[in-house]
């Protein structure tokens, strides 16, 4: 069997998962809020910083 | 002594501001959630924005029904023993802050294990447990970090939303067919006869084939349904050529590949479906944070507090309330039903009925009407109705709630899309012809590919593109439109209806400034004591404006209708009112309202009034009479007309005393005899005619909270642009037109291979989406263009 036929069914597999993927991904939601993550991901250090002074300050 | 801000919500602290830990903070409320944020480590919400927070209002027993089963149930997304999920929207949601405080939630409650903000829809997800708090206790936890949610009787309706994504889907699966399929037939564009492509070529046809099977049976089935459906309604839309040239495509490519006569068209075929989607979803702008849907619902209470016969105070279930019942109505909530006053004072603010923000002042026995908000401590009320058959909601059982708008609707596609079809059947069928006269083989060859060419593709993506990014600019300008068929039906506009209180008027306090010579104090004194007597709405407002005076009984005192007051008391005999009444006769020309004050026949000076009218109101009449017939339709009496003859077009129509369902009739009258009218009102009593217009626009203060169902929302700052915008709209359709022309162009390039009979695959897969490109670039560069002209 020549290698095209490999090639091509490798191709068209990874096209195929991709497409699970994101029609799996729009199905949980989660492209329906695009604004908040956004912003969640910025307070995420802030968040952590702060207790890790709590505590420090506790353990202290 | 400098004024200092609130640390919490940003206003001024006036002169005594409350001190804690040098801060300073405006009310005792402020400084309590401050306390809060302070004991449980989140101060931190500070730092991200500055003084993000809002005031917590008073909300002593306004939540009991919470603790309802039934009303729980409906409330919650997810009911389990232990854990309750329940999404609140909060109107408060604005900044990153907030963010951040309602995601840390937990914090200040244990039993809440998680909670999301959503910032576009300004709702938060919270998930509790259920055993050892509740639903009830989350709320007031809410309310007492100012973010009090809004919970109306909208939420109580049954069945979750469902959001439909199936455009995604679909748009997903075109593009993968579309990208792939063109991946697979490249090489073919190339091929010069190699003995390795030719004996590969049947792997790649089929592999496309089968690529495309999903791109016809499911990405495109909308525009087979929309075909079939025009077709049973005697209608050639503009899905009935795109459905043809698709089905076309498919059937000749499969027969090509079948008998091996050439690589078909599945290329052109994935492209065109895709493109169409792209149009399709493009079109489609969405507001989280507005609802164009909202009715008396969305703005009334779940439950109320009713008193029983033993004087019991009961929360009940709004529907539940029969006539005859007696209901507590606090401080800050709405009265649900029509009812009279029995007991407490009563200053109902109507502004979400009329629009007007000054409240009302009832006593014992007066009438209350749904919708109504008190703003004075607690009264008692019966109900005289039950909440259906009250006056107010008794608007929404008329027809015109139940119509779509979009039905009657021919929009500029399908109007053209009528005569390409028969056009294109046409040429096809005399070039068939013609070639079974000279070479009948090429015969059934150029049927298919005029009819594959033809496919109106760039056609269906003119409007579109179009419309969705004007959509988008006019998003961005504060005016917000539901679809694109409002943008069209406002381009063909040709009366223009305006609702007067909280429309064309500020709900803004009014206000006054003195323009000219000081009054001396006995002047001053003259002049209040004089606007006390005139019931005029000028002098009421003026008589608001000004500082207190004694009171004083006057010598002599004459109200001259239409022009002023006159007034005499000791020394000084003054007249208000009107410039010509005054005797003053060099004012130039004036778009504000404006009362003139002269003191013993000597000329003083004018009160110019600024927020009574909105800004501009004079201008964009002025601009719309050229074009439009102009209405005024006021639920007020006629005490307003003098001023708006003055201010308005002398064109104008004005009418008073108008009912919610006598402006409904009046627009249905001009319409009937064959206006197009744009209506335009604020207020839930609009809502009728708003729905019966052709295009209803809601002007609104605040687009985040109140405004009725409508077609558009304006916000009021832009109210002076109004008519830039459906200039706007007008110049939109002629972009449309241009673009028509365009794709018509590259049509007949298209015919002349189909005809001759020449339509290689390579042809049409350059042509197709060459012309799909060329419109959206050329619609997105004309409409940017006309956006910038907005600005």
């Amino acid at each position: 069997m020549s290698v095209i036929y490999i090639l091509l069914s490798v191709s068209v597999v990874v096209g195929v998962t991709f497409l699970v993927i994101f029609l799996l991904a729009v199905r949980s939601g989660q492209y329906d809020d695009d604004y908040t993550p956004s912003v969640r991901m910025l307070f995420e250090d802030e968040l952590v910083k702060e207790n890790n002074t709590s505590k420090q300050t506790k353990t202290d | 002594m400098e004024s200092k801000t609130c640390f919490h919500c940003g206003d001024d602290c006036g002169n005594h501001p409350i001190t804690f830990q040098e801060k300073s903070f405006c009310c005792n409320g402020c400084k309590t959630v401050y306390e809060i944020f302070n004991e449980n480590d989140l101060t931190c919400y500070y730092d991200l924005q500055s003084s993000p927070g809002a005031i917590p209002k008073e909300i002593e027993g306004k939540y009991d029904f919470l603790s309802q089963d039934n009303i729980i149930e409906k409330l919650t997304e997810f009911r389990s023993d232990a854990i309750e999920i329940a999404t609140l929207y909060i109107p408060h949601i604005h900044c990153s802050s907030c963010i951040w405080i309602l995601e840390n939630l937990n914090k200040l409650n244990t039993n809440i294990s998680d909670s999301q903000v959503n910032f576009g829809k300004k709702t938060v997800r919270v998930t509790y447990n259920s055993e050892t708090t509740n639903l009830k206790s989350v709320v007031l936890l809410l309310s007492s970090i100012g973010y009090e949610p809004y919970i109306s009787l909208d939420d109580f309706k049954s069945g979750k939303q469902h959001i439909n994504r199936t455009l995604i889907y679909k748009l997903g699966v075109a593009a993968f067919g579309f990208g792939n399929i063109m991946f697979l037939s490249f090489p073919e564009y190339f091929e010069v006869n190699e003995y390795w492509l030719e004996q590969y070529k049947p792997v790649f046809r089929w592999l496309m084939f089968a690529l495309s099977l999903p791109i016809v049976f499911y990405s495109a089935q909308d525009y087979f349904i929309s075909a079939f459906k025009g077709l049973k309604a005697k209608l050639l839309n503009i899905d009935v050529p795109i459905a043809l040239g698709i089905s076309v495509l498919f059937i000749r490519s499969t027969i090509e590949i079948i008998f091996d006569l050439g690589s078909g068209f599945f290329d052109s075929l994935a492209g065109l479906v895709f493109f169409l989607l792209v149009g399709k979803f493009f079109q489609k702008k969405t507001y989280d944070f507005l609802s164009f849907e909202r009715d008396y619902k969305s703005y009334f209470p779940i439950a109320i507090t009713k008193i029983d016969k033993e004087g019991n105070e009961n929360s009940i279930q709004v529907y539940d309330i029969e006539k005859g019942d007696r209901i507590l109505i606090r401080n800050e909530e709405l009265i649900p039903v029509d009812g009279i006053l029995i007991k407490g004072n009563a200053k109902i603010d109507y502004s979400f009925v009329t629009g007007e923000s000054q409240t009302v002042s009832k006593k014992s026995g007066d009438k209350l009407f749904a919708g109504g908000k008190q703003t004075n401590g607690v009264i008692e009320m019966e109900a005289l109705k039950s909440v259906e058959q009250s006056y107010l909601t008794q608007l929404w059982s008329n027809d015109v709630f139940n119509k779509n708008k979009e039905d009657g609707f021919t929009n500029i596609t399908n109007t053209i899309s009528k005569h390409f079809t028969i056009a294109i059947l046409t040429i096809s069928i005399i070039a068939t012809v013609f070639w079974l006269i000279t070479d009948s083989t090429k015969a059934m060859n150029v049927f298919t590919a005029v009819l594959i060419i033809a496919c109106p593709c760039a056609i269906a993506l003119s409007a579109p593109f179009t419309f969705g990014n004007l959509l988008r600019i006019f998003g961005k300008q504060k005016f917000y439109v539901k679809n694109a068929s409002v943008i069209e039906q406002l381009a063909q506009i040709n009366t223009v209806i305006f609702d007067k209180t909280g429309t064309i008027t500020s709900n803004k306090e009014s206000n006054a400034l003195y323009d000219g010579e000081i009054l001396s104090d006995s002047e001053n004194l003259v002049l209040k004591n004089s606007l006390r007597g005139s019931n005029h709405p000028l002098s009421r407002t003026l008589y608001n404006v000004l500082q207190e005076n004694n009171i004083v009984t006057l010598d002599a005192f004459e109200e001259h209708i239409g022009k002023g007051i006159e007034a005499k008391h000791n020394a000084v005999n003054m007249k208000i009112g009107s410039a010509s009444f005054v005797g003053n006769t060099n004012d130039s020309a004036i778009l504000n309202t404006t009362v003139h004050i002269s003191s013993n026949n000597v000329y003083k000076g004018k009160f110019t009034f600024y927020n009574s009218y909105r800004k501009g109101v004079s201008k964009l009449f002025n601009q719309l009479k050229q074009r439009f017939d102009l209405v005024i339709l006021s639920g007020d009496n006629e005490g307003e007309r003098e001023n708006l003859k003055k201010l308005l077009p002398a064109k104008t129509k004005l009418i008073f005393n108008q009912k919610p369902e006598d402006k409904l009739d009046f627009i249905k009258y001009h319409q009937s005899e064959g206006a197009k009218v744009l209506m335009i009102g604020d207020g839930l009593n609009d809502a009728g005619a708003l729905a019966q217009s052709d295009v209803g626009i809601a002007i609104s203060e605040d687009v985040n909270v109140f405004s009725p169902a409508c077609d558009a929302i304006l916000d009021a700052t832009k109210f002076e642009a109004l008519y830039a915008y459906i200039t706007a709209s007008k110049s939109a359709i002629k972009i449309i037109k241009w673009s028509f022309v365009l794709s018509f162009i590259y049509n007949v390039i298209g015919l002349f291979f189909a005809v001759t009979g020449q339509l290689e695959p390579v042809v049409a897969a350059i042509l197709m989406p060459l012309s799909s490109i060329s419109i959206v670039v050329f619609t997105t560069i004309a409409t940017n263009i006309l956006g910038r002209q907005l600005e």
